[in-house]
């Protein structure tokens, strides 16, 4: 019997010829992600609740100060402290400030065919780069730190097959949203997002990380992207090794099949509070905004800065929005300087600031007060995911956001 | 008899425990701070065994096992749901919050019923009525017995 990319990657990791859903197999973690939204409650639990404290191998950990960078209070500036001592004391891979946790994984460390435990659930845009992502609790986390290992329960996979090509002014993150809108908030739960087909190798490798970045918000524990020559050259520029580049055998199993035809996807908004909530941004009518916000881990690559640089170039921002702009990381914001794009944004009005979580997150920059409405890159838009429990989140790509961030309100730059 | 506290569809982690709080020092300094948007009064009106009955998808979104672990700091002792979100089901019976998948639940209790919960059968009894809760798979029932993950962990260190 034929197996899955994600089914490869778990008999790789546990080990075995052949893996079936359903079954519970004890796998090797190839990197273990930690951030600063649970970290220190892991190093509390190692340094309280464990009988034999250890740590399996520190060099397959990576802990990354992303969400509440730069400190905003004395409590999380002993939270990072916590998490700066701990790294240090014990070896382990540490990043702070350099970027959002995902996105520095996808720049350093994740390869083809690996399965990593991040405790953080966007964990599953490695799929990206063909390897098997997915998001744990601290619990999880501590478990395979002092062990090196964890069970995963096989999941069945959804196949989507893509064909044709995004028209000129749609983006990935509109056709994410479109298919989180048709399959639902659990649409996916328990299962793996695998995406093939001519369409999906069409997309970059950047393109691809904004697919699989959103797969749990359908509930998904992962999503992959078939890997091709496109991941093979961005493992390679980056020194790594594209040795595990599995695709689904022609006798696969999947639950379901879907066909999605990239050149009939328009430009679409989720509106609040659910990110299944999508509709067409054509019909989103007159929605006035007070923030914008362009960047996390599924919005804030070059790619997306270009596009909003293209459109904001020579115009403002709106008188009654702040908009912010936080690129996913430093090595993306030194690019960003080199091609001028942060002097167009700071001569727009805009607010540029460090690679972090930012407004996605709600709890450090950026955060909407009482019946605010705020339109975002970022991954959620739950009640009050930005601030205030009255206030609004509406999803969009950068070219809306931007687009929004000029006129005050939800549109499309063809409206501008 | 344990006092129900309901919910509906697709709540979120971030309704359970805002992100505003994680970065707290600990669970206790954030469970004040639990389904503060969508319930005010929860966190201060919610006793030791009461359990909480909610719908479809339930602890969708964030990772956050912050959001199993307030609950069970404050005392919630199941948590019965139509479903549940892949991450929050395996954070819970992590830390040994017993989750249970029970379809016809929610559809017949109303918020602040009494029920008579049997954990290790698996049944509610409410309203008059007994409902029969999904199994557990052998492996995370195993975890759960022992207390949780990392009491499971230290006891096979012994």
């Amino acid at each position: 019997m034929g197996m899955t990319i994600a089914e490869k990657i778990i008999a790789r990791a546990a080990g075995v010829e052949e893996v079936k859903p359903g079954q519970i197999h004890t796998v090797e973690l190839d990197y273990l992600m930690s951030n600063d939204g649970t970290t220190h409650l892991t190093i509390d639990m190692y340094n309280n609740k464990l009988k034999n404290p250890r740590i399996a191998d520190k060099d397959k950990i990576v802990f990354i100060v992303d969400h509440n960078i730069p400190a905003e209070n004395p409590k999380t500036a002993a939270v990072h402290k916590k998490m700066r001592e701990f790294a240090r004391e014990n070896g382990i891979k540490f990043f702070e400030g350099k970027g959002v946790c995902h996105q520095i994984m996808f720049e350093n460390f994740v390869e083809p065919g690996q399965l990593i435990f991040g405790a953080d659930s966007h964990t599953c845009s490695y799929g990206a780069l063909g390897a098997f992502g997915t998001g744990v609790g601290c619990t999880d986390f501590l478990y395979a730190m002092v062990t090196g290992k964890s069970w995963v329960m096989v999941p069945e996979t959804l196949r989507f097959n893509l064909k044709g090509k995004l028209r000129e002014g749609v983006y990935p993150r509109d056709l994410i949203l479109t298919i989180i809108g048709d399959i639902g908030a659990n649409g996916a739960n328990y299962k793996v997002m695998e995406f093939a087909g001519e369409g999906a190798h069409n997309l970059s490798v950047n393109d691809r990380f904004v697919l699989c970045n959103l797969a749990v918000e359908a509930g998904a524990k992962t999503g992959i992207v078939e890997p091709d020559e496109k991941v093979e050259e961005f493992i390679n520029e980056h020194g790594r090794k594209a040795d595990n580049m599995y695709v689904s055998d022609e006798d696969a199993k999947f639950l379901k099949v879907y066909e999605y035809d990239l050149d009939k996807i328009e430009p679409v908004v989720a509106r609040p509070d659910f990110v299944d909530d999508v509709i067409p941004l054509s019909q989103v009518g007159d929605v006035k905004i007070d923030e914008a916000f362009l960047g996390s881990c599924n919005n804030g690559r070059i790619d997306d800065l270009r596009v909003a640089a293209k459109i904001l170039k020579g115009r403002k921002v709106n008188p009654d929005v702040r908009f912010l702009i936080a690129p996913a990381s430093n090595n993306v914001y030194i690019q960003a300087l080199d091609e001028g794009l942060i002097d167009i944004f700071m001569e727009s009005g805009a607010m540029v600031m460090n690679a972090n979580c930012s407004v996605c997150w709600g709890s450090c920059q950026g955060v909407i007060g009482e019946n605010e409405v705020l339109i975002s890159t970022g991954t959620r838009n739950f009640k009050g995911r930005a601030g205030h429990k009255t206030s609004k989140v509406y999803l969009g790509s950068a070219a809306t956001v931007t687009a929004s961030a000029i006129a005050g309100k939800i549109c499309g730059p063809d409206e501008l | 008899m344990s006092r129900i506290f309901k919910f509906d569809n697709d709540v979120d982690t971030d309704q359970i425990i805002a992100s505003q709080y994680l970065l707290l020092p600990n669970i206790d300094e954030m469970k004040s701070h639990a389904f503060e948007s969508l319930d005010a009064d929860f966190a201060s009106g919610v006793k030791d065994g009461d359990i909480i009955v909610a719908g479809d998808n339930f602890g969708c979104g964030s990772s956050r096992e912050q959001a199993p672990s307030v609950l069970k700091a404050l005392g919630i002792k199941a948590v019965y749901a139509k479903s549940f979100a892949r991450i929050f089901y395996r954070n819970s019976i992590n830390i040994g919050l017993p989750v249970l998948v029970c379809e016809d639940l929610h559809d017949n209790v109303t918020a602040g019923d009494e029920a008579d919960i049997d954990l290790t059968a698996g049944t509610v009894k409410a309203c008059g009525k007994e409902f029969t809760c999904t199994k557990l798979p052998e492996y995370m029932q195993n975890i759960l017995n022992a207390g949780g993950l990392i009491a499971s962990l230290n006891k096979e260190e012994n």
